[in-house]
């Protein structure tokens, strides 16, 4: 039996943990050069700080998992530096790209740990140089040692709003101010998460305290422009009272929480639903990380957002139903055990959603003349004039999401564009899916 | 009971332009369309609006169509980002080049006057490879935006009071001696007139009327690169059909060869990798340029073929009442409009310029094998 | 503009940008050399809003492609060698 597994963050390394641990060999296929995800990545070898450094309370957690990851590596197929960028559920073929070189791998089951990218809202000016997503502010201090500006304004809404800000103010790079758009009173819907999973809630309100000494915190703010000729220079924003603010700043980082990663889920044929919770169109699958396609699993953040804590148990007990499945011998003691704390988490997830929701309004009035679409240069006029009914029509007449990042980046606000102009719920709109290549790859790749 | 002039089966080109037409001549139409209006073979292929090429049999048909495309603004409101960029018609071995010549002599009796072209001569006019041994320009064809067509008569037709719904079922369909009758979705729909344009699925209405047809699902393989600096013009072709290729104003190129895969009745597509790295091959061969391209996305759908690559068109010759219009083996995106027109006027006229005879339905033997009469 | 603040004492190296000399690090991507160094974008969107920096840092968003040697690469995802010799579009 060949088994595959995609992606190398907590819920890949978990899963191949648990299946090298029942005596399989997989090919473990990794983008980055390295794995441990976006929690736990690795700068390139040049780089010295320790892991207190580069995690900080994230620490004990990354060293963990890189213990794990580097035992792993010389038991297996280690496939660093490779994309997956066609899925055949069928033929159960991947198409691989590695250095330019091309190749397939075959498999018997598979499973998809891909991972999340950040979630969010366009805004006039947002394809300024200096501006980036949390994840990528974070990805710069963490994997290159640079802060994206040396005065940033951080706008969005969760704690990784408040980490990344107290990381670089941290770090020597201190925002002017931080800009959540949330108000104080819709946060309390996160109390259950004191009930749920104290521990990181705790956490929260504690980068919430800590960065108070830094910057000051401006909630149910609604930001208007990032402003600047060729760089951001300046944000321009109202305060919950709606008086207007511009702050000068020479980088913007944004993010309203992540979103899944499910290109290579859909090009399984894994069907979608919608989750009302994440606001967003998830691929389905049961409690142990089943898709209805048969060999087919999903575990992780690029199924379902739900933290690295979460994503590693995923991939073990994906890992454990792939097994059992197999009619090979697997814990079910152990799988019990993952399910369960499964459910006491998903409680504690759908507080932390509710708490700091992705802001649908802020992206339903986007101004007509604003860039929607990065990669097609597609304004949100434009997709509202299109009378479409949907988004792949939208897709189709207006060319939003036909660029090279198959509407990553614009698609769930393209979605709340659409739904407010047609006065439908944004679950109605549907979705736009992934294609083959998932990823760009040149003509001449052999 | 919903009661109509003219039912049409299938939202393609084809069809939403005859609604168009019919509904504008006064009639009351219903189009039903199994899923998306232009969602199949209308919207997934290469959109060449192509004269060049076409065999005597289709090149009235792609006139007409070619003089309503120029007209598209006033039509529809709408032109499809039609752009009268040109067909260059590329060959790289002496056979092809003799189909270039062959098509010249040809297209001479019809009034066209396709530029011919030796291998230097053409290089130097167009960034080609070595292989490019001749081409042919026909300055007048063109291209569109295949999303934009079956989208754009719709929403006309709809306007010119035609009704035109997706999502819809379509069972029992049968005559019961006066009109066609069906449900669509569980509600019961009837008309004296039946149009299908159904796609390669037109070939199962034509069968429960007795009369079937070998057509069979393909699926054009299609894929775009990023948008690139502006190098070629026209439309491009080979002459054995092996590629189409074209740039659009954004920088894109598109372009397709080969086919697809397809399942649940050919409902079901996806592209196919070795149909397309063929494909990309012969791409980087004709157009050196290209080398280092990113390709971003591929796609297919499913199309109707016959074996003598031409569509059935015309009326039914067991159902009175009943026309045909499918079948378009991978090059029916540009004739749509004028499909159209000629079905309204068999409904409104009974009769047609276009001369159908080509198209005939009985044409295939009775086995099926598609041998090719008269 | 992107700030070089932690674990810079790396190696130097030196690649060109356009044909322009830039000073950079063992263990830079090109997204980090290209914007520490003071050059402002890694592209320019074709559609007319001018120059673009990334946005994603992660391989996700498909906005820092550069060219290096006629290959396409993503600025955030290939790392720096010595005497690389960059083009941006």
């Amino acid at each position: 039996m060949r088994v595959a597994v995609v992606g190398a963050g907590p819920a890949g390394i978990r899963a191949v943990e648990t299946l090298v641990a029942a005596g399989l060999r997989p090919a473990w296929i990794e983008e980055s050069p390295d794995g441990g995800g976006r929690i736990a990545q690795r700068p390139p070898g040049a780089f010295r700080r320790d892991a207190r450094a580069l995690y900080g309370a994230d620490a004990p957690r990354a060293r963990a998992l890189h213990a794990t990851l580097d035992g792993l590596k010389p038991q297996l197929d280690w496939r660093p530096g490779t994309l997956v960028w066609n899925l055949d559920p069928r033929t159960r073929r991947l198409e691989l790209i590695q250095a330019g070189r091309r190749g397939t791998l075959d498999y018997d089951r598979i499973i998809l740990a891909t991972g999340a990218m950040d979630r969010v809202v366009p805004l006039p000016g947002w394809t300024l140089p200096g501006v980036t997503t949390l994840g990528g502010a974070q990805v710069a201090l963490k994997a290159q040692g640079v802060a994206v500006g040396a005065r940033p304004v951080f706008i969005g809404t969760g704690p990784l709003l408040w980490l990344t800000a107290l990381q670089y103010a941290r770090a020597g790079a201190p925002p002017p101010l931080i800009l959540d758009t949330t108000p104080l009173l819709t946060k309390r819907a996160g109390l259950p998460m004191l009930l749920h999973d104290p521990a990181l809630a705790l956490r929260g309100l504690g980068l919430r305290l800590a960065l108070l000494r830094h910057a000051p915190i401006h909630e149910d703010v609604t930001p208007i422009a990032i402003e600047g000729a060729g760089h951001v220079q300046a944000i321009r924003w109202r305060d919950a009272a709606w008086r207007e603010h511009v702050t000068a700043c020479d980088a913007v980082a944004m993010g309203w929480g992540l979103k899944p990663e499910t290109q290579l889920a859909d090009l399984a044929e894994i069907p979608f639903a919608f989750d009302p919770i994440q606001r967003a169109h998830l691929p389905v699958r049961d409690a142990a990380g089943r898709s209805p396609v048969p060999g087919h699993y999903l575990a992780g953040d690029g199924a379902r957002v739900a933290g690295a804590k979460v994503a590693e148990w995923t991939g073990a007990r994906a890992a454990l139903a792939l097994l059992e499945d197999a009619g090979l011998p697997f814990d079910a003691g152990q799988a019990g055990w993952l399910e369960a704390r499964l459910q006491g988490q998903a409680r504690a997830r759908a507080a932390l959603e509710r708490a700091f929701p992705y802001p649908a309004r802020l992206a339903a009035r986007l101004p007509d003349d604003t860039m929607l679409c990065r990669c097609e240069g597609v304004t949100a006029g434009q997709v509202r004039a299109s009378a479409a009914p949907d988004l792949n029509r939208a897709k189709a007449l207006t060319r939003l999401g036909m660029g090279r990042c198959q509407g990553r980046v614009c698609g769930l606000a393209g979605a709340e564009i659409l739904a407010a102009q047609l006065g439908v719920p944004v679950a109605r709109v549907g979705r736009l899916r992934g294609q083959m290549p998932v990823k760009p790859i040149p003509m001449d790749a052999l | 009971m919903r009661a109509a002039d003219v039912l049409i089966l299938g939202g393609g080109g084809a069809g939403t332009a005859a609604a168009l037409f019919l509904a504008r001549a006064g009639q009351r139409v219903i189009l039903l369309e199994r899923g998306l209006i232009g969602g199949q073979a209308s919207g997934v292929n290469h959109g060449g609006v192509r004269q060049q090429g076409r065999t005597a049999a289709e090149l009235p048909l792609a006139m007409r169509a070619r003089a309503l495309w120029g007209q598209m603004r006033a039509l529809v409101g709408t032109d499809a980002e039609f752009d009268p960029c040109g067909h260059l018609r590329l060959a790289r071995t002496p056979d092809g080049e003799a189909k270039l010549v062959a098509w010249a002599a040809l297209a001479a009796g019809y009034g066209l006057k396709p530029r011919l072209m030796g291998g230097n001569a053409i290089r130097s006019a167009y960034p080609l490879g070595e292989s490019v041994i001749a081409g042919s320009l026909l300055a007048e064809d063109g291209t569109a935006n295949p999303r934009l067509l079956a989208p754009a008569f719709a929403a006309a037709a709809r306007a010119a009071g035609a009704a035109l719904l997706e999502d819809q079922s379509v069972a029992e369909l049968h005559h019961d001696g006066a009109r066609f009758r069906l449900r669509a979705n569980g509600a019961p729909f009837a008309a004296p007139i039946l149009l299908n344009t159904a796609g390669f699925w037109g070939g199962r209405i034509a069968e429960s009327f007795g009369e079937p047809v070998p057509v069979v699902a393909i699926q054009p393989n299609m894929q775009v690169t990023e948008p690139l600096p502006h190098m070629l013009g026209p439309n491009l072709g080979v002459a054995d059909g092996t590629l189409y290729l074209r740039q659009i104003a954004r920088g894109n190129v598109i372009f397709g060869g080969g086919r697809g895969i397809a399942w649940a009745d050919a409902t079901r597509t996806r592209p196919a990798v070795a149909a397309g790295d063929a494909t990309r091959a012969l791409v980087m061969e004709l157009l050196p340029w290209l080398r280092g391209a990113m390709i971003i996305r591929n796609w297919t759908g499913t199309d109707g073929e016959m074996p003598d690559g031409q569509p059935v068109l015309g009326p039914s010759l067991t159902r009175p009442g009943l026309f045909h219009a499918f079948g378009f083996s991978g090059h029916g995106f540009a004739l749509g409009p004028a499909v159209g027109q000629v079905l309204a006027e068999l409904v409104v006229q009974g009769r047609t310029d276009v001369d159908l005879a080509p198209f005939a339905i009985n044409r295939f033997n009775q086995d099926g094998n598609g041998a090719i009469s008269g | 503009m992107l700030t070089r603040l932690l674990d810079q004492d790396r190696p130097p190296i030196t690649l060109t940008v356009d044909g322009q000399p830039i000073a950079a690090r063992d263990g830079d991507t090109l997204l980090t050399a290209i914007l520490a160094a003071g050059l402002g974008h890694v592209r320019t969107g074709e559609f007319g809003d001018g120059p673009r920096a990334g946005f994603c840092w992660m391989g996700a968003c498909q906005d820092c492609w550069v060219r290096v040697g006629g290959q396409a690469m993503r600025a955030c995802s290939t790392l720096a060698t010595p005497g690389m010799a960059v083009t941006r579009r």
